[in-house]
């Protein structure tokens, strides 16, 4: 493939990324930010066995999630589908980690989420999940860099280097004008491309997006999801939870969910693909 | 650095509601500052008052006779004397073991002028009439010349000695020592022997002992004045005529040990009102007991006063939790991002808590700061009292006016302390609330 992945992107970033070969799968690691990079000896970075959280209420139990199984591979692009009320933010809450399952086990590389402590579920989050949500979920009173650093901020990672792989990610994702901006001085588009280099900065297994583009209009959707596929292009695992058909068609998996059960999981044979060495096509205003 | 960054946070967030934030802090600012200014005055005053005891000297006792009240009762030219007799005070000093000496005084209001100077007015001041002692008990330093003796005294010499600053008024331009001095309405000359130093007037001191100026003084051997002016005096002021008859003003019993003053004070009280336990015309100045009454004020001044910095604190410190509740709950959203991104429930608590800890030390600083200056505000406010109303000035009392504040030294660290304390503990509620938020609610939170 001899395109640069990153030529999609409207401001150029001025790292190049390198192109790692792995047993498993193919890892991208920035070469200036070469710090670490995803545990590739776990060929799933998600495995879920009956998974069920059922919420008691005073008069009644909800079974939210009945027995979910499944998992994603290294590399995976998932969206989640389903009517409402059928499960979809509970599944993502307990991929996320914000949450421990009624029953069943959720493994993450070797570790069984399901069995941690409060803490031990903070570390998780810290480490190894990129989140993005539909709302951008910045901290106002923080700058672009600062919001993208937090993660690295409750790892106890506070020096130089994480300042300068902040910096980075916001270059990559094409802020590098803004890098003291506050988030009410970006738009939406903006805000959600500091939150997806904020998903990005612990390095993690795996890319939560709950109803990301929910929240843009089509333009800017369509910047956000050529970005998710160039990260998936460069090895990054991605779930994503969205209404739209128009999103979950470009991912590679469809899971749907029904009454906190799974009714379908299909490969995407149709597929929509952008062509990242293309620009999008911005609609001139009348 | 990690805590650093921290408390940089801390003050980040607080700056995004200045105004609010300072309205937060005023609570503890106003307590902290009023408690180090207050303990300053408070400190400032009983020091004062504690210095004015010390110097009529804690080895003392002073009985004074007090003139009764005229009640009109008694017939035209009858005289009844009144106050202490020599026969008391000898009684006193031969009965009483833990007595070391007295000192017996005689005090009369008198004109003087120096037959030297012609155009001199005669000027008011005091005839006062003691024993040698009284200058080493009462603590006069000489300047020239020296203090009649025991010999001058016994002989009832018409010596004496002049306090400072009625030696400049009545010789301006000459040298004191050797002139004699006149006094026009007894007809009488004294030479003078010896000049003093200058005396700081004493304040009145309890109900007993009315304030003394001892600027215009004369002293002279009592047993002069005895001899020459017996026990009755006559004043005629236009057509009226008083007479009074006393033997002694005062007499000043110098106590061997102080620890003995308080019993001493009880015999001399026993023996003095033998015989009539009603007695009013004498009165006990015991300043041992005096200074121990000012230490105990001072401490209860300091109690009450702890109790306003508790009260002003705690009221402070509920401001601060109240804030703080309602800014937990206007980040509920900010909470849930950090707990999403890996913050650790101790991490929300300890954000929150710097935040008030920050804003508490903030006030405790400013407060402590302002508490500090305010010495310097109150003499300002003096003298720009004095400036602008004179006469309102002299009404202040005695205390308000030459009293310095004094800071207390431990009040600041105190101060300090306390505003970290009051972070803490009212911050830990509302940290704690934050902490314990679920992260997925607090997410959803608008
Ligand atoms: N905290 C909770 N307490 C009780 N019931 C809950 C809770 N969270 C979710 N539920 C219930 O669990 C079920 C699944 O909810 P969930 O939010 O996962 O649906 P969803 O698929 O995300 O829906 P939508 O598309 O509307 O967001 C619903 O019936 C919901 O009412
Ligand atoms: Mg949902």
């Amino acid at each position: 493939m001899a395109v640069d992945p990153l030529a999609a992107v409207d401001r150029v970033p001025v790292v190049r990324l390198k192109r790692a070969n792995t047993r498993n799968c193919e890892v991208l690691t920035m070469s200036s930010l070469a710090t670490e990079s995803v545990d590739v000896s776990t060929a799933n970075a998600v495995d879920i066995r009956e998974l069920q959280k059922h919420y008691v209420l005073k008069s009644e139990t909800v079974r939210a999630l009945r027995g979910v199984s499944f998992t994603v591979p290294q590399g995976d692009y998932v969206a989640i589908m389903g009517p409402s009320g059928s499960g979809k933010s509970t599944l993502l809450n307990l991929l996320g980690c914000l949450d421990r399952p009624t029953s069943g086990s959720f493994m993450l590389g070797d570790d069984n989420v399901a069995l941690m402590t409060d803490d031990e579920l903070s570390v998780i989050r810290a480490t190894r999940i990129g989140f993005v949500f539909q709302s951008y979920n910045l901290i106002q009173q923080l700058t672009v860099v600062e919001n993208i650093g937090v993660p690295l901020y409750y790892q106890g990672r506070n020096d130089r280097e994480s300042v300068k792989r902040c910096i980075e990610l916001a270059k990559l994702v094409g802020l590098a004008e803004r890098l003291d901006h506050r988030p009410n001085q970006l738009s939406g588009g903006q805000q959600q491309r500091v939150a997806i280099a904020r998903s990005l900065v612990n390095d993690p297994y795996f890319i939560l997006a709950d109803e990301a583009t929910g929240n843009l209009d089509s333009v800017t959707t369509e910047e956000i999801l050529r970005m998710f596929q160039r990260l998936n292009d460069e090895g990054r695992t991605i779930i994503m939870v969205t209404h739209e058909d128009d999103v979950a068609e470009h991912a590679k998996r469809v899971i749907r969910l029904k009454d906190g059960l799974i009714q379908s999981d299909v490969r995407n044979t149709n597929r929509i693909i952008y062509d990242l060495s293309k620009p999008v096509v911005r609609p001139v205003d009348d | 650095m990690a805590w650093l960054r921290t408390w940089q946070l801390g003050v980040k967030s607080l700056l995004l509601h200045p105004m609010r934030s300072i309205l937060t802090v005023l609570g503890i600012f106003i307590g902290v500052a009023s408690v180090i200014a207050l303990l300053a005055i408070g400190e400032g005053i009983s020091r004062k008052a504690q210095e004015q005891i010390e110097s009529l000297g804690a080895q003392n006792i002073m009985i004074r006779s007090i003139k009764p009240p005229d009640d009109g009762s008694g017939n035209f030219g009858e005289i009844t004397p009144y106050g202490l007799t020599r026969a008391e005070k000898d009684l006193m000093e031969r009965t009483i073991p833990t007595i070391d000496s007295t000192v017996p005084i005689r005090e009369l209001p008198m004109r003087f002028t120096y037959t030297g100077n012609s155009n001199l007015k005669p000027m008011d001041g005091r005839l006062v009439g003691c024993s040698p002692a009284y200058r080493e008990v009462v603590g006069l330093t000489i300047d020239r010349g020296h203090f009649f003796t025991d010999v001058e005294n016994d002989s009832a010499t018409s010596v004496c000695v002049l306090a400072g600053q009625l030696a400049r008024r009545l010789f301006p331009s000459e040298d004191p020592i050797q002139k004699l001095i006149f006094l026009p309405e007894e007809n009488a000359y004294y030479r003078v022997i010896g000049v003093l130093k200058h005396k700081e007037a004493t304040a009145a001191i309890g109900g007993s002992l009315s304030a003394q100026d001892f600027s215009m003084d004369v002293y002279i051997p009592i047993k002069t004045m005895q001899a020459q002016f017996g026990d009755m005096i006559q004043k005629r002021a236009g057509g009226s005529f008083t007479a009074q008859i006393f033997e002694l003003s005062q007499v000043t019993v110098r106590v061997r040990n102080v620890a003995d003053v308080p019993k001493t004070a009880k015999l001399i009280d026993n023996t003095l009102r033998l015989n009539n336990p009603q007695r009013e015309d004498i009165a006990l100045v015991v300043p041992y007991e005096l200074l121990e009454q000012a230490k105990a004020t001072k401490l209860m001044f300091m109690v009450f006063m702890g109790m306003i910095a508790a009260i002003s604190l705690v009221v402070g410190g509920i401001g601060i939790m109240n804030i703080m509740l309602a800014t937990v709950t206007e980040r509920t959203r900010e909470i849930g991002i950090r707990r999403a991104l890996g913050a650790k429930r101790r991490d929300i608590i300890h954000q929150f808590l710097v935040e008030t800890i920050v804003l508490s030390v903030v006030g405790g600083l400013t407060g402590i700061l302002v508490g500090v200056f305010c010495p310097l505000a109150i003499q300002g406010l003096r003298s720009a009292l004095e400036y602008l109303s004179p006469s309102l000035y002299q009404a202040l009392p005695e205390a308000a006016k030459d009293m310095t504040p004094e800071i207390v030294p431990s009040s600041i660290p105190l101060a300090f302390g306390i505003s970290v304390l009051v972070g803490v503990v009212f911050g830990t509620y509302p940290a704690i609330r934050a902490a314990k938020m679920d992260p997925i609610e607090a997410l959803r939170h608008e």
